[in-house]
């Protein structure tokens, strides 16, 4: 069985960026297994501009943003297999993967990385009632049908959820001579970042509709139209409300996933809120040698943010390779995600041997307002910070000092959460 | 043959069309079967509960029973001559109190006189051994080891495929608008097409049978299409009960049930609601709520947040409740009101109904009859080695195209390239399953129209989802 130091499943930005900090650790020996015909991953549809304002502090689109990290993959001659499909991983990082060159081959890797990104949630995981005509497709599909193979997918849209891909492509199908009629959305707050609302509906006249959700789908080949509703606090359509919109398209941005086949075939435990897997502050999962970073760990808004995290998941990997395992007597501390945040992200941080600073990640439940985020050592306040809007569509983050665990050696859990007053 | 196209016209591509046409194709006749649709299993065959009654259902004597119970007997072997998907995971008629043991007794009396065999009572305590989920509520059921799950696509397409290469023809996008008795046999006239002419007719139009049954029979028949959602879970459910488990029927058929699908999802549903509609393939809130309600009696921490899919089928249902069978006019044979257990009687359909007809054509059975079909390697399912050798044969079967389900390049071309191929998304995934996964086609689906462009010829804006009208894109961008 070939053996390589550092195994990296997924060529996006997550396993570029974690591939280039490996490198740049000291590791010699690394692959990166990639499924599409393409490094880069997602980022290869999402033409718009918006990326590398904190990686690059420029504004970059996603093929631009793609293409720095894939020059400097290929600057450090670090290898790579397209069209390579991983179709198991087990506890022993034992990683098998197919193509059509070498058909089906087993890999032992020092150290795993795994940046398989996410899926789409689709249609029939909203039960959304009515016929199944053609024309209904998730954001990103559309977008890669548009953007990748160059063919528009309708010309009378409806898009439900505010997602934002689904935002992004609002816009691109009003660039492509598409009406779009509405963007619906089932919560009273969308899922996106506040400047693609701005930039994607607002610059175009393109009307949100929030706590709406489609009741009925029509058509029985292609799609000819939906009916909206207003949604009450439980979620319910309001009777009254119902609104019918002719259409011959209809996209969905109705969250993502990250997808987790492989790890759960490895055994990693699994994270019930973010859908990916626990780490610590390494972002090493609860298999020793095998780490998570990007979207396949929880779901981000900002490729920026995907690229820091992965690099820490390199380079941690790297240590790994180097020099084993850490300390089997670390001093881990549980963190603890409440009233309002949702989960964070690393799950798990190790006092005595953390780096300087971590920087803790994650989500609030709702839309807030004027609230504090607050750091708890135990039952001792650390920090608190005032925030104007604090919103589920966009990550948040506390940065952690080594420092700060020193007069708390005791520690048994670190608690974040949201204060009103 | 008189000046007639054909011997024997079959309309109707579903599972009960496709199992006439391949006992028929024993004979030496000329067929052909026509379809409304882009291919076979596109109405009521491909939106069913998927299961092989063991078939102590329907009322002792009845043809329902007499078809059940030979169809469910004929599976295993059928299964494996021609390489689908079945198993005997046995099922379960769950009893919820102690006042309804007299109904459950009954049914397993009815079923001991049907010829069920292997029938037994079991308690609750036996059922929960059995199937950990099954509500505490339950205090007994019918177990029918025989009982059984299969791909209905994969049934009725490989029907189909072997008909066609023991000489069936099949013509699609061909739908029947009136039939005229002619002199020795019957005029078709299809719309848009040239009229098929046939010395006998098989009636195996799904929810349209009594369109076709009225046009030469004065004994006028009626099918209600009888409107039935489901929700389809993820493989990660898939494990939730082995055993298909029913509920002790009630005034509206069979109630709700939760069943493993033979490729691993769990399946729940159906409802069953009457509707004028014969095109009413759309589910409801109502009903979908129904599923869920209903099947939470039977099995207990559904995990309802893995639906992946939702849909609805509509039963031929004849105002008899019965199937109706046989000759209705001169040389004209009816397969109507196959409604549920349709799909485990199919194949005993099509052996009475050839048989039927081959006799009254005076036919011959041919010499060189082809009784074995192979399907597409599911290259996923295969052994490392075997799978590594295959690759190395042909590398596009290397090339993972649908993730979810594992589904190769290969498999898609070869979908496409084998007898009665597919043209349509839909036909390719009912084929290998591409697209039926977790993800619902949101990845492969930019691939897959390419490569059924590339295969076909078919130009990438004219490339459907199903039938014509279905186009999955308007233009270039």
């Amino acid at each position: 069985m070939t053996h390589h130091d550092i195994v990296i499943i997924g060529g996006g930005p997550a396993g570029l960026s974690a591939a280039v900090a490996a490198r740049k650790a000291g590791i010699q020996d690394i692959l990166i297994l990639e499924r599409d015909g393409v490094l880069g991953g997602i980022l290869n549809q999402c033409i718009h501009n918006g990326f590398g304002l904190h990686t690059f502090k420029e504004e970059l689109t996603g093929p631009e943003y793609a293409s720095r990290y894939i020059a400097m993959v290929e600057e450090e001659k670090i290898p790579y297999k397209l069209n390579t499909i991983v179709a198991d991983i087990n506890k022993e990082r034992e990683v098998t993967y197919i193509n059509r060159e070498e058909g089906l081959v087993t890999i032992k890797a020092g150290a795993v990385i795994l940046a398989m990104g996410c899926r789409e949630r689709p249609r029939g995981a909203l039960n959304t009632p009515g016929y199944r005509p053609a024309g209904i497709y998730s954001a990103g599909t559309a977008q890669r049908l548009m953007n990748i193979e160059g063919y528009c997918v309708g010309k009378e849209v409806v898009i439900l959820g505010s997602g934002d891909i689904g935002l992004i492509m609002a816009r691109r199908m009003t660039l492509e001579g598409a009406k779009v009629k509405v963007v619906a959305e089932l919560m009273p707050y969308s899922g996106g970042l506040k400047r693609n609302i701005v930039q994607c509906l607002d610059d175009y006249g393109i009307p949100l509709k929030l706590s709406h959700t489609i009741i009925n789908i029509e058509g029985r080949e292609r799609l000819t139209g939906i009916t909206l509703a207003e949604v009450d606090e439980h979620r319910n359509p309001i009777p009254g409300t119902e609104e019918h919109y002719s259409c011959d398209t209809l996209l969905l941005s109705v969250g993502l996933i990250p997808e987790n086949e492989l790890s759960k075939g490895a055994g990693v435990s699994m994270n019930r809120i973010t859908s990916g897997p626990n780490v610590d502050d390494c972002l090493e999962t609860e298999v020793e040698g095998i780490y998570a970073c990007g979207n396949v760990l929880h779901v981000h808004d900002l490729v920026d943010f995907v690229s820091q995290e992965a690099a820490l998941a390199g380079e941690n990997a790297a240590a790994y390779v180097k020099n084993g395992k850490r300390g089997e007597k670390c001093h881990k501390v549980p963190l603890l995600a409440e009233n309002g945040v949702r989960y964070t992200v690393p799950q798990v941080l190790n006092v005595d041997t953390m780096q300087d600073t971590v920087t803790v990640r994650f989500r609030v439940a709702d839309v807030y307002k004027d609230r504090y985020i607050a750091v708890y050592y135990d039952d001792k306040l650390i920090s608190r910070k005032k925030k104007k809007v604090l919103a589920p569509g966009e990550m948040e983050q506390v940065v952690l000092k080594k420092s700060s665990f020193a007069d708390y050696p005791e520690i048994g859990r670190i608690k974040i959460c949201t204060e009103v007053e | 043959m008189s000046g007639l196209q054909y011997d024997v016209a079959i309309i109707g591509g579903g599972v009960t069309g496709a199992a006439v046409a391949r006992e028929l194709s024993r004979y030496q006749l000329k067929i052909c079967l026509v379809e409304r649709a882009e291919d076979v299993c596109s109405g009521t065959s491909k939106a069913n509960s998927a299961i092989v009654h063991a078939g102590y259902d329907a009322a002792t004597g009845s043809v329902k029973a007499k078809m059940n119970v030979e169809g469910n007997r004929m599976m295993g072997e059928l299964s494996r001559d021609l390489d689908f998907a079945f198993r005997r995971n046995g099922s379960l008629v769950l009893c919820f109190s102690e006042d309804d043991r007299p109904a459950l007794k009954a049914l397993y009396e009815r079923g001991v006189a049907n010829g069920v065999p292997d029938l037994k009572i079991i308690s609750g305590e036996e059922v929960r051994a059995m199937e950990p989920n099954i509500t505490d509520e339950v205090v007994a059921a019918l177990y029918a080891p025989t009982g059984g799950i299969v791909c209905p696509f994969g049934l009725t397409i490989a029907l189909a495929e072997n008909a066609c290469d023991n000489g069936v023809e099949f013509k699609f996008l061909t739908e029947v608008t009136n039939i005229s008795k002619i002199d020795g046999g019957y005029e078709l006239a299809v719309r848009d097409k040239e009229p098929v002419t046939a010395r006998f007719v098989v009636n195996a139009a799904g929810v349209y049978a009594d369109v076709f049954h009225n046009m030469v029979s004065e004994e006028k028949i009626q099918i209600v299409p009888r409107k039935g959602d489901y929700c389809l879970l993820d493989q990660e459910a898939g494990k939730h009960v082995d055993k298909t488990v029913f509920q002790l029927p009630g005034k509206y058929g069979k109630g709700v049930l939760v069943a493993p699908t033979i490729h691993g999802n769990l399946l729940i549903g159906p409802t069953a609601s009457d509707i004028e509609d014969k095109e009413g393939t759309y589910t409801t809130a109502k009903e979908l709520a129904e599923v869920t309600a209903k099947s939470a009696i039977s099995v207990k921490n559904i995990p309802y947040r893995q639906v992946i899919t939702s849909f609805s089928g509509l039963r031929a249902h004849e105002k008899s409740d019965e199937f109706i069978i046989g000759e209705a006019a001169e040389g004209f044979y009816d397969a109507a009101g196959i409604e549920s257990p349709g799909l485990s009687s199919a194949p005993a359909i099509g052996v009475y109904l050839a048989k039927l007809i081959a006799e009254k054509a005076g036919a011959e059975k041919k010499t060189d009859f082809i009784a074995t079909r192979k399907g597409i390697p599911h290259v996923a399912a295969m052994s490392r080695e075997e799978r590594a050798a295959l690759i190395k044969e042909r590398p596009d079967y290397g090339t993972i195209v649908c993730r979810c389900e594992n589904v190769s390049e290969g498999e898609i071309v070869d979908s496409i390239r084998r007898t009665l191929g597919a043209r349509s998304l839909d036909g390719i995934k009912r084929r290998v399953r591409q697209g039926m996964g977790r993800c619902q086609a949101g990845f492969c689906t930019p691939r897959t129209m390419e490569i059924l462009s590339r295969e076909t010829g078919i130009p990438m804006e004219e490339i459907c989802k199903n039938q014509p009208g279905s186009e999955m894109i308007t233009g270039e961008a």
